[in-house]
């Protein structure tokens, strides 16, 4: 009698790669309904068209490369790329941003390198530079969540805004108050600082008080404790997001303890822009991370200090994007030189 | 040379190695009830080789009677181990059949037929082994077919050969999950492993000896402890060492790690660090060995596993065949059949092949209970592998490396550091089977290594050839020059050289010849032939003729047209002659 040989292991913990990518989409969750509820449905919209465009882009990719398309999309990695691509996009931002940049995420930035595990770059975030470099204006036009409901916004003018880009309304409600409609808080900030006011004085502006800056940072929250679920359920390691917090936190401390008045503090910090996704469900992507633990302090740290520094000193409000795609770059060479040591090679 | 540091393993410390897994232990499967004896069968089948090392020379022949215990092999070097009968029977054949090894390859088996009344040979107890020499004892356990028990079957009278050794270590971890043959042992044995201990110190004179155990086995180390109490070695000398469960620390390094703080250096042996480890069985086999004249020819295996009805540990009779051993626990479905234990056994290419040495344990797992069938997917480089791996390497680089045949990479990344533990695999999200790519790599490094070693000895040979080809020739030269030199100086010594004589003889009597032939005066004996020649001669001279007056013309005649109808006058007259000479 023969039986079919199997090597060894014959056991393993099965926390599947798709488990893995299923479950942090799943954690976005949280995140996903506050940015819905403060920047209305078209943040959903946008998770939806990239999603869908992502898993689409894979599909005929996977069907080019003539593998079984339902076993790869079954591990959800197209998905999540959608997903964070999804989240990472203005709102009200035309239905052709997520087209263009699903498929830059997934066809440039994934397929070309050879499809899942050999991307060197994070596929959603290299797609969202590729779009904020290409399509600013686009791509930084945020609504405040205000303007929205005092314009009367539907729905239906919503998906219009999307996918028609009739965005009178849009244009109405950036023209009632000036600068109010501005992308995030940090944006303003940073706006300000050029113009020579203060920090105070900068945050005594409407887009850090009420619903947009207590949105942020409502977001910013679920986004942390989205991650901490992550945590506590091992999809992902404390590695990555505590350094680069921990990292973020330094430099900011460190420059808002030399200067109060021309730099950011550190909350702002950490609960203003793409701190708690990008610390949590993007840069901890293992594909374009650090493999080995230590590597991956010193990567997340990276992504910390860029952030900071591109944050302050930088031309882009936000900087998640770049720091990680920056922080990508050096990978390899991190992990050439941070490896482990193995058992009986220490000390010669 | 790193030594072990005495002091802090008198204070109990216990160190930790990086990496190791938690997978579900399921030992209480196994281990609830006392061990059973495997009831005897009708045929036997000894692996005349059972241990890494060669096998020896065949002592019996088919249709002989064996008595149980018999010797039926003879060790024919050092690392050779004998094997002995399992039972008391007629030897029916000497043939290959299929090994219990995941190559299934066929090796030699002797089959033995057995009597049912199981007579053992005329054995010679001893009360004592204070008396025995260490090389006496070291023969003895020889003699008795012993190796390590603890999987690996290394013959153990080797280990037992070295000298400075500091530490003893007593391997009762047994971190595979299911396995639970050496926890049965200490339970029930522990007295007698403690003898096996004390006839190995009396070898070694190690200045501690640890019994390491892991602490999910609670009634084993109770058992052991209260040996230790009655033993005759003492605290220090003696200690028990309680480790916390995990995956694997087993291993050897590993378990070194944990127990000293030391890391046995890549590519050495434990002797190295002055340490020797020995499995909890393998010091129940000395004991046998050495105190009641018992060769090892049985040893605890546990049959466990969902599909097995009769779960437990059996004492089963080396050479028993495993279909047998599953029959007796009740295997409920034909199904495969893993031997060791989960995380680094082997499917069983046949049931037929026999319990061997290292037959620790049998696992009939059910569909589904050990793992789920899940498709292999690429890597996501997540890195999980590299935390689990106990030996502190990058399992996910290795694997890149194996599968792009990068394999200068692979031996940098220190692929031979890799105790095929299977921890790596057992994390992997994306169900890659990481060792079979390890075991594949080192194959092929193993080959290169090979065809590197012996294009080295075909260049040594080449060149060797070429060396002694030129040495012969410059021999050959320096002979000629020599003898040249001789005849140089008999000559000028006025001594005629015979040779040169000779050929100055032959010289001249050539030339000769040749004159005669030209002037075409030598008398033949064949007139055919002298006539040719004549003829030939004749022409020669009327050519060289023409020639003459051919060139006299061109020298004399201004006009070129007589001097080429001279010439042509010429070439007729000699065709003409020649024509009469021929038809002549």
């Amino acid at each position: 009698m023969s039986f079919k040989m199997m090597s060894s292991p014959h056991t393993n913990q099965r926390v599947l790669t798709s488990k893995v990518m299923l479950t942090v989409a799943l954690c976005t969750l949280p995140a996903l309904s506050l940015q819905t509820y403060f920047f209305g449905l078209g943040s959903l919209i946008q998770v939806l068209l990239c999603s869908s465009f992502c898993c689409l882009f894979e599909a005929v990719f996977v069907k080019i490369r003539k593998k079984d398309v339902r076993f790869y999309l079954k591990d959800y990695s197209a998905l999540l790329t959608g997903l964070l691509l999804g989240l990472s996009l203005p709102a009200y931002a035309p239905w052709w941003i997520a087209l263009l940049g699903s498929g830059f995420s997934m066809i440039i930035v994934k397929h070309l390198y050879g499809g899942l595990g050999n991307n060197i770059f994070n596929p959603a975030m290299a797609g969202y530079v590729f779009l904020l470099v290409s399509f600013p204006v686009q791509m930084t036009s945020w609504i405040a969540p205000l303007e929205l409901s005092n314009s009367g916004a539907s729905f239906i003018k919503m998906l219009q805004a999307v996918f028609l880009e009739q965005s009178q309304w849009v244009e109405l409600a950036k023209q009632n108050i000036d600068g109010v409609t501005m992308a995030t808080p940090l944006d303003t900030l940073r706006t300000d600082l050029r113009q020579g006011l203060t920090t105070s004085e900068s945050l005594q502006k409407p887009v850090f008080n009420e619903l947009t800056g207590i949105g942020w940072g409502l977001i910013n929250l679920a986004y942390a404790c989205g991650g901490l679920l992550l945590l506590r359920i091992k999809m992902i390691r404390w590695h990555i997001p505590a350094a680069m917090l921990g990292s973020l936190i330094v430099c900011s401390s460190f420059g808002f303890m030399i200067s109060p008045d021309t730099v950011a503090s550190p909350l702002i910090h950490l609960t203003c822009g793409a701190t708690m996704l990008g610390a949590f469900f993007i840069a901890t992507d293992p594909v374009s991370a650090s493999t080995s633990n230590k590597g991956r302090l010193i990567y997340g740290a990276l992504i910390g200090v860029l952030m900071y520094l591109i944050r302050t000193y930088g031309g882009y409000p936000d900087a998640v994007a770049f720091a990680v795609i920056l922080a990508n770059l050096c990978v390899p060479l991190i992990d050439h030189y941070v490896r482990p040591i193995a058992y009986g090679h220490a000390r010669g | 040379m790193n030594r072990i540091n005495i002091k802090e393993v008198d204070s109990g410390k216990v160190w930790r190695y990086s990496g190791g897994i938690h997978p579900p232990e399921r030992k209480s499967r196994s281990n609830q009830a006392p061990i059973k004896t495997m009831p005897l069968v009708e045929s036997y089948y000894v692996p005349l080789s059972q241990h890494a090392g060669e096998s020896g020379r065949i002592l019996v022949s088919v249709g002989d009677k064996v008595l149980k215990g018999q010797i039926l092999t003879q060790a024919m070097s050092s690392n050779a181990l004998p094997v002995h009968a399992p039972t008391s029977g007629k030897v029916v054949s000497i043939t290959e059949q299929t090994s219990t090894h995941p190559s299934g390859l066929k090796v030699p088996m002797c089959h033995i037929q057995a009597d049912g009344l199981d007579t053992w040979q005329t054995m010679h107890p001893r009360d004592n082994f204070k008396n025995l020499s260490s090389d006496e004892l070291i023969t003895i356990i020889k003699e008795a077919g012993i190796a390590g028990l603890g999987g690996a079957v290394f013959p153990s009278h080797i280990k037992l050969k070295q000298s400075s050794i500091e530490m003893l270590i007593v391997n009762g971890i047994e971190c595979e999950p299911y396995i639970t043959s050496d926890d049965r042992l200490m339970r029930e044995h522990a007295k007698e492993i403690l003898q096996g201990i004390e006839i190995t110190q009396q070898i070694l004179q190690a200045k501690r000896i640890i019994v390491a155990i892991e602490d999910n086995k609670s009634e084993a180390i109770q058992a052991m402890q209260q040996a230790i109490k009655e033993s005759q070695l003492t605290f220090p000398q003696l200690q028990l060492r309680v480790v916390p469960t995990k995956y694997p620390s087993g291993g050897e390094k590993q378990l070194i790690k944990l127990l000293t703080g030391q890391e046995v250096p890549s590519g050495k042996l434990p002797s190295s660090l002055g340490i020797c480890m020995h499995n909890v069985g393998t010091f129940f086999a000395i004991k046998q060995a050495v105190l009641d004249d018992k060769p090892l020819i049985q040893r605890v295996v546990t049959v466990t596993g969902d599909n097995i009805e009769h779960k437990g540990n059996y004492w089963t009779l080396l050479g028993t065949p495993i279909e047998q051993v599953l029959q007796e626990a009740k295997r409920m479905k034909q199904s495969h059949v893993i031997m060791g234990g989960p995380m680094m056994g082997f499917t069983l290419p046949s049931t037929a092949s026999p319990v061997i040495k290292s037959t620790n344990c049998l696992l009939a797992p059910l569909d589904n209970e050990l793992s789920q069938e899940e498709p292999e997917r690429d890597c996501i480089r997540c890195g999980e592998c590299a935390n689990a791996c106990p030996a502190g390497l990058l399992p996910q680089q290795l694997f890149w490396y194996a599968k792009s045949g990068e394999h200068q990479k692979s031996r940098e990344y220190n692929l031979f550091d890799c105790i095929e533990c299977g921890a790596c695999a057992y994390v992997c999200p994306s169900n890659i089977p990481l060792v079979h790519h390890y075991r594949a790599e080192k194959a092929v490094l193993r080959q290169e290594d090979l065809d590197a070693k012996q294009a080295i000895i075909a260049k040594q040979k080449f060149e060797a050839r070429n060396a002694r080809l030129e040495k012969e020739k410059q021999q050959r030269e320096q002979k000629q020059q020599e003898a040249a030199k001789r005849r140089q100086a008999q000559m000028s010594s006025g001594q005629k050289d015979a040779v040169a004589a000779a050929m100055a003889r032959i010289k001249k009597k050539k030339e000769l010849a040749e004159s005669e032939t030209t002037d075409a005066q030598v008398p033949s004996t064949d007139p055919q032939k002298a006539a040719v020649a004549a003829a030939m001669a004749r022409i020669k001279k009327k050519k060289e003729l023409a020639a003459q007056q051919a060139s006299k013309i061109d020298n004399s005649a201004v006009d070129p047209k007589k001097a080429a109808v001279a010439a042509a006058i010429t070439r007729a007259k000699a065709k003409r002659q020649q024509q009469e000479t021929e038809s002549s």
